[in-house]
Formats: C-alpha cells, sequence, structure tokens
C-alpha cells in the first residue's frame, strides 16, 4: 500500500542538498514529523507518546540507578539503600524506576484495549499488531526481570515461582530453567544474567518501537470510525488529515502532562502504594513468605496461571489425551502464554469487515465485558488460589479464550452493523460543525 | 459480588490499579493513626523524631539493630536534626566492626548503625515499610489508598496490643499480642509507663512512647520523605501549569480545523 500523499522533504539550501544526497535523514524526520494524520483521533490515541515517553523515562533513570546498583546477592539489597539514602536526588530516581514501570503498563493496556476497540489490529496493520504484542511480552521480561534486582522477599520468591514455571515444559523444559537460573536454584549467578538481561530489553524493545511506528506509517493511523483516509490526491487526503506536527504533538503533549502530573503525585506522595511491603524485606530462601504476589500488571495473566487447576474438566482431558504430559501444571503455563497468543491473532479471528466497534452493536457489548473481565482476572490475581476466588478465575480465564477464539469469528457473521460514515470529513464536520450536523456518530459509551 | 468487581473496577481504572495485597486473614486488628508525615504535606516533626531516637536508644537498641542506617544522617534537616557534635558523641555510644580490619572500635559518624544484637530480633531499619496494616477491602487497595500502608501504625500497634497473658513453646517464651500475626510474639513488652524520661518533659506514656519510636522508624526507612514531598508538589504544580498553556495551545491551533470547511492548507 503506498502511503498518504502529502509533500515531502525538499532540500532547499546547498548544504541540505549536500547531506539529502549522502544520507536523507533530514527527510526522514521530516517525513515522520509531518505525517498525514486522521484529524478525528480521540483521546485514546494518546497512549502511543505515553508509552514512548515511559520507555525514555525508564531507559535514563534506569543508567543511573545501574551506576550505583550491586547486583550481587550480598551487596544488591544494600545498594539500593544506598541509592535511596546517599545518592544524589537517588530517592527520587529509584521511585521514578519504580512507578514509572506501573505507568508504563496501565499505558500499554488502554493502548492495547484501544486497539481492541477500534479494530485498529484488522487489515491492514496486522504487522504493527504482532509488532505491539512482542514490545509487550518483552516489557513483561523486562519487568520481571527488574523486579528482582533489588533483591527483596518478592524479587526472591517471583523469581522462584516464575522461573519454575519452565520447569514444567516437557523435556527443554529443566534445561531451559538451569540456564535462565543459571544454577538449579535462584542465585547469585540468576541475579547477574537479570540484571544484564534487564539493561539489554529496553534497547531491544526501543529498537521493535521504530518498527512499529514504521509500520503503522505505512499503513496510515486508523482512526474512531476506522474508515480509511482517502488518498485519491494529496488534496483529498487533506480533507481527511492534518500533519502530526504541530496539531498532534500539541494536543499529545498536553495529555502528557496532565497523566505526568499524575504520576508525579504517585512519586512524590505514595511511592510504595502500588508495591509490596515484603519486599522491603532482603531476600531469604529459607522464609517463604505467606502469600507471593506479583505486581499488579502481572496479576490477570498470574490469575490465568493459577486458574486451571487439576480438577478443571478441560484440564483432565488434557491429561488424558497427551498421556500426562500436559498436566494442570503446563496447562496453567500454557493457558497464560496462550492467553497472550490468542490475543496477538486476532485479527485473523476477527470476521467481521467493520473495523470501529463503534458501528458494531452487539461486539461492543462482547467488549466492554472483556474490560470487566481483565480488571476481574487482576483482582483474582492478587487472590489466595482457593474458592471462591479459584472459581471467579477459572470463569474469567474461560471468558478471555471465549472472546478471541468463539465471540470475536461468531460475530462478523451474526453481527449487522451500523452505518459508518463515508469519510473521516463527514465524521468530524458531523461532530464539530456549528451548524449541528448529523450526530448520530458519536457514542456515548466511549 | 457485584459490588467487589465494581469497587475493584474502580480502583483498577481510576487509582491507577489495584496494589499486591496479602489477605486479610489470620492478621490483628490495628488502629489508624494520624502521624504528623501522612498526607502529601505532611512532614516529619523533628523534636518527635528526637524523642523517638531517644526510645530507640534507651530500649529497643539493646536487641534490634539499623544497619541501613548512616549514623551521620542524624544531623540532617528533615530528621532528628542533632547537631554535629551530638552526632558525634552519639556515634561514640556503639562498637562497630571496622570493615578494613574486621577489629571492634568505637562508632564515628560514618558508620552505620550496629546490627541486631539478639540474633532473633529482625533488623528495624526498613521495618516501617516492610510492614501493612491496612489491606482490601476486598484485595482493591482502597483502604490503602486513603490511609496509607500503615507501616508506622502497625510498629505503633504492636507496642501497644499486649495483653499480658504469656507461654512458653519449646524453650522460648510467647507474649500475647493482639496486632501481631498470629496473635504471639517472641519479643517481650519492650515499654513501660515512664520508663524513660524524654528530656522535653513531655510525659512518657506507653502510647506516647510507642507513637515517637514508630515516627522515628519512619524516618528511618525514608529519610527523604520532607524532600520527596517537596519535589513531587513542584513537579506537581509546574506540571499543572504547562498544562494549562499545552491546553490553550492546543485550542488554538485546532480551532480552525474544527471550524467546518476551513482547512489548515487554506
Ligand atoms: C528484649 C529484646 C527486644 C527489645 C528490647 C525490643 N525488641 Fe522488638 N523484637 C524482639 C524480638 C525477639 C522480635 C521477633 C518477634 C517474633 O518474630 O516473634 C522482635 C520483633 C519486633 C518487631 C517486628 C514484628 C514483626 O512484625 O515481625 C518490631 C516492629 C519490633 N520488634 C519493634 C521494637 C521496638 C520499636 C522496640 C523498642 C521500643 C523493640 N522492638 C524492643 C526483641 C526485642
Ligand atoms: C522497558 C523499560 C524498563 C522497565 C519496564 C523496567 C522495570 C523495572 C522494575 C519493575 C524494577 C524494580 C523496581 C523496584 O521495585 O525497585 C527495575 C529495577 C531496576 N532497573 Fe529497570 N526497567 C526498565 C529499563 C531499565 C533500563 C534501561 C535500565 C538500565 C540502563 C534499568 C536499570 C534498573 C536497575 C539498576 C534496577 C534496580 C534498582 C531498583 O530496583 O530500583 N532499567 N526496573
Amino acid at each position: 500500500m503506498a502511503g498518504i500523499p502529502h509533500d515531502h522533504y525538499e532540500p532547499k539550501t546547498s548544504s541540505e542538498s549536500w547531506l539529502y544526497r549522502r544520507l536523507p535523514i533530514v527527510g526522514l524526520l521530516y517525513d515522520t514529523l509531518m505525517i498525514p494524520t486522521p484529524k478525528n483521533l480521540n483521546w485514546m490515541w494518546i497512549w502511543g507518546i505515553v508509552l514512548t515517553f515511559c520507555l525514555l523515562l525508564q531507559i535514563g533513570t534506569g543508567i543511573v540507578l545501574a551506576m550505583h546498583y550491586t547486583p550481587h546477592v550480598d551487596m544488591a539489597f544494600a545498594s539500593i539503600e544506598h541509592i535511596m539514602r546517599n545518592v544524589n536526588a537517588g530517592h527520587m530516581i529509584r521511585y521514578a524506576h519504580m512507578n514509572g514501570a506501573s505507568l508504563f503498563f496501565f499505558a500499554v493496556y488502554l493502548h492495547i484495549f484501544r486497539g481492541l476497540y477500534y479494530g485498529s489490529y484488522k487489515e491492514p496493520r496486522e504487522v504493527t499488531w504482532i509488532i505491539g504484542i512482542l514490545i509487550f511480552v518483552l516489557m513483561m521480561g523486562t519487568a520481571f526481570m527488574g523486579y528482582v534486582l533489588p533483591w527483596g522477599q518478592m524479587s526472591f520468591w517471583g523469581a522462584t515461582v516464575i522461573t519454575g514455571l519452565f520447569g514444567a515444559i516437557p523435556l527443554v523444559g529443566e534445561p531451559i530453567q538451569t540456564l535462565l537460573l543459571g544454577g538449579p536454584a535462584v542465585d547469585n549467578a540468576t541475579l547477574n544474567r537479570f540484571f544484564s538481561l534487564h539493561y539489554l530489553l529496553p534497547f531491544v524493545i526501543a529498537a521493535l518501537v521504530a518498527v512499529h511506528i514504521w509500520a503503522f506509517h505505512t499503513t496510515g493511523n486508523n482512526n474512531p470510525t476506522g474508515v480509511e483516509v482517502r488518498r485519491d490526491s494529496k488534496e483529498v487526503a487533506e480533507k481527511d488529515t492534518v500533519p502530526f506536527w504541530p496539531y498532534y504533538v500539541l494536543k499529545d503533549l498536553f495529555a502528557l502532562a496532565i497523566i505526568l502530573a499524575i504520576f508525579f503525585a504517585v512519586v512524590g506522595f505514595m511511592p510504595n502504594y502500588l508495591g509490596h511491603p515484603d519486599n522491603y524485606i532482603e531476600a531469604n530462601p529459607l522464609a517463604t513468605p505467606a502469600h507471593i504476589v506479583p505486581e499488579w500488571y502481572f496479576l490477570p495473566f498470574y490469575a490465568i496461571l493459577r486458574a486451571f487447576t487439576a480438577d478443571v474438566w478441560v484440564v483432565i482431558i488434557a491429561d488424558f489425551v497427551t498421556g500426562g504430559i500436559v498436566d494442570a501444571k503446563l496447562f496453567g503455563v500454557l493457558a497464560m502464554f496462550g492467553a497472550i497468543v490468542v490475543m496477538a491473532l486476532a485479527p485473523w479471528l476477527d470476521t467481521s469487515s467493520v473495523r470501529s466497534g463503534r458501528y458494531r452493536p452487539m461486539f461492543k457489548w462482547w467488549f466492554w465485558l472483556l474490560v470487566v473481565d481483565f480488571v476481574v482476572l487482576m483482582w483474582c490475581g492478587a487472590q489466595p488460589a482457593e474458592p471462591p476466588y479459584s472459581t471467579i478465575a477459572l470463569i474469567a480465564s474461560t471468558y478471555w479464550f471465549a472472546y478471541f477464539l468463539v465471540i470475536l469469528p461468531l460475530l462478523g457473521v451474526m453481527e449487522k452493523p451500523l452505518p459508518r460514515p463515508a469519510t473521516i470529513e463527514a465524521d468530524f464536520d458531523a461532530h464539530y460543525s456549528e451548524t449541528g450536523g448529523t450526530h448520530t456518530a458519536v457514542n456515548p459509551a466511549e | 459480588m457485584i459490588r467487589k468487581i465494581t469497587l475493584s473496577a474502580i480502583a483498577a481504572l481510576g487509582l491507577a490499579a489495584v496494589p499486591a495485597l496479602a489477605a486479610e486473614t489470620g492478621e490483628g486488628h490495628i488502629e489508624d493513626h494520624a502521624f504528623s508525615f501522612e498526607g502529601p504535606f505532611g512532614t516529619y516533626e523533628t523534636f518527635e523524631l528526637q524523642r523517638g531516637l531517644q526510645i530507640y536508644t534507651e530500649v529497643c537498641a539493646g536487641c534490634h539493630g539499623l544497619r541501613y542506617v548512616p549514623i551521620r544522617t542524624l544531623g540532617d534537616e528533615g530528621g532528628p536534626h542533632l547537631p554535629e557534635d551530638q552526632v558525634r558523641a552519639y556515634a561514640a555510644f556503639y562498637e562497630v566492626e571496622d570493615a578494613e580490619t574486621g577489629e571492634f572500635r568505637t562508632a564515628e559518624p560514618n558508620d552505620h548503625f550496629p546490627m541486631s544484637a539478639l540474633e532473633n530480633a529482625p533488623d528495624l531499619s526498613l521495618m516501617a515499610k516492610a510492614r501493612a496494616a491496612f489491606h482490601g477491602p476486598y484485595g482493591t487497595g482502597i483502604s490503602q489508598f486513603f490511609r496509607g500502608i500503615g507501616g508506622p501504625e502497625y510498629i505503633r500497634a504492636i507496642l501497644t496490643s499486649y495483653t499480658g497473658e504469656e507461654r512458653e513453646q519449646a524453650g522460648t517464651i510467647f507474649y500475647e499480642n493482639t496486632a501481631f500475626p498470629g496473635g504471639w510474639i517472641a519479643m517481650p513488652p519492650p515499654l513501660i509507663e515512664e520508663g524513660v524520661t524524654y528530656e522535653d518533659g513531655t510525659t512518657a506514656s506507653v502510647e506516647q512512647q510507642a507513637e515517637d519510636v514508630a515516627a522515628f522508624l519512619m524516618w528511618a526507612a525514608e529519610p527523604k520523605l520532607n524532600a520527596r514531598k517537596e519535589t513531587g508538589f513542584v513537579a506537581v504544580l509546574f506540571l499543572i501549569l504547562l498544562g494549562v498553556l499545552l491546553y490553550l495551545t492546543n485550542k488554538r491551533i485546532w480551532m480552525p480545523i474544527k471550524k467546518k470547511g476551513i482547512h489548515p492548507a487554506e
């Protein structure tokens, strides 16, 4: 697909032409910044900037933390206290990094659900979507390993539980686990490789972010109507779009300022609210905490991991059919990873030809149920794995899979979509025209 | 059930999510207490920290340590703020192991407080952040949002919730304590009425001592609290101001676009 027609960079001075012939970097930056963007984007399109900011924040604060941190089991915990007490602004940098991870996940979840509602994953944006899921998986890996670094009780026991999952995979599981841990159990070797990888992965994420942006700059942004920008000519395209600079840069910066005001209120006034008190106790391999709970952003997937116990019939069947290879533990691990895989497959599971949920009357309900489901799973993940929580978690996990594997494919066939606006321009004018216009396209649920 | 879900939905979406929480089972009852350092504007009270330091030194230090706290920080502003000569004199109370020679010597301000003298008495440096007094309701974290995590409340409650009952188990004496998870703690009641004499004349009731030492231990765990809130406050104000300016700019540049029929290129 050719991009949206627009004015490209032309070198104006002789030195610009000189560079342009050798390295068209100014042109690349110019075209990226001036990219035509649908003019009807709503406030759910700001999370990309927030996410970019989070990545830079984590890298910036992380590099300073790494200068003062010691990845050794006898010194890691004390080195964090050194950062908190002796390093200039160390307490702010550490709290910003700690809560920065939370903001990162908060933003990524809203970003993902935005994509699910407006059908941003659909043709031709599948590659953007898949790269996004890859970024999300790497973020989870990075945050998990980062959480091990302060070497508190939850660091240690969280690492023990999660790396233990690999042991459930037949044949290759245990060698993988040993490789990951650098030995039979979570110890100094584990801490060292986690530190190394925790430093590395954010840069891999940064590279993937570049590809993610490249991909959606190739297809053009989706928008709340899901109707494509007209590409007949530059003039027509301009009726549907505005250049990213200055229109969306300023809008996004405004949103970012407000979100950061809230973020700094959390960092300044309640920096440990989202954390777990047990992580202020140094790791002790001999004392298991009463409840091992991951950080909030892992809870939905942790709930899915624990939901499929040995007495659930699908697990019993799987166990029987595979001759005991897929036992409850492996089933749980497969379900947890499967929950992300089904999300990645959404472009092919969703059979509806209509992109935006705004014009899909039945889809809307199932979508909001999925959002509620996600919150319920998050809540279940923090509860002990016993009734009634285990039952709720099982129902909620089942819905997660049902949404992607059953509801999305069926809805496309069964649902009768509402009329969509012919163009982005029409939608925009209906929304903003002073003469009133037809307001049919505005959905109160958003 | 529905209510639980809505509550967690509110907590998760509105307040940036549910914190990881321990279950409520088997934990003692702990009352909230209004410490001076709570809320966005709360700060430490120098005199209270000094009284707490006195309790810590005269009572708790016999068994407990503060291994992560450098003695010199007693002189810091926003802390007990002792004058330099007093910090030096205070350090001389302690013997520490020299990192280089491995021998014991008199402590200096740059040394840390010693480790726990009694093996099974935990280090108190981070105790005020390592315990939670408040949970839930229903694992939502709402009560922690409004009351704080409650480490200092927990310490205060432990010190004031002895019932006087004792029992012996495997050679150790346990004391009944309604705030301690499980109800029986191995620490003998450390505080007695008028057990210390405060230099500033404050009456040393058990409640007063417990409150003061809890405040001191909060400072020990979070010495930069005052500075952190100040930074937070400046950052929030600055960002709101910036937000307002960006809002106005944004509104202004979009104005011609939002008027029907007028196009940016025109
Ligand atoms: C006689 C020795 C002794 C003295 C004096 C003492 N403690 Fe303790 N403390 C202990 C022991 C032993 C434990 C471990 C109790 C247990 O785990 O059952 C303990 C545990 C604690 C705990 C942790 C409870 C928990 O949740 O694990 C706190 C808080 C505490 N002490 C505070 C204090 C304070 C404050 C003082 C001074 C006012 C003090 N202690 C004086 C021996 C002492
Ligand atoms: C994708 C971006 C990143 C995420 C999501 C992330 C997440 C985390 C998390 C959750 C912690 C534990 C915080 C705590 O509880 O104390 C942590 C710690 C740490 N991170 Fe990162 N991080 C990221 C990037 C980086 C980078 C780029 C570096 C280094 C250049 C870095 C260096 C560190 C160090 C040294 C620690 C230990 C200090 C501490 O625990 O506060 N991080 N990280």
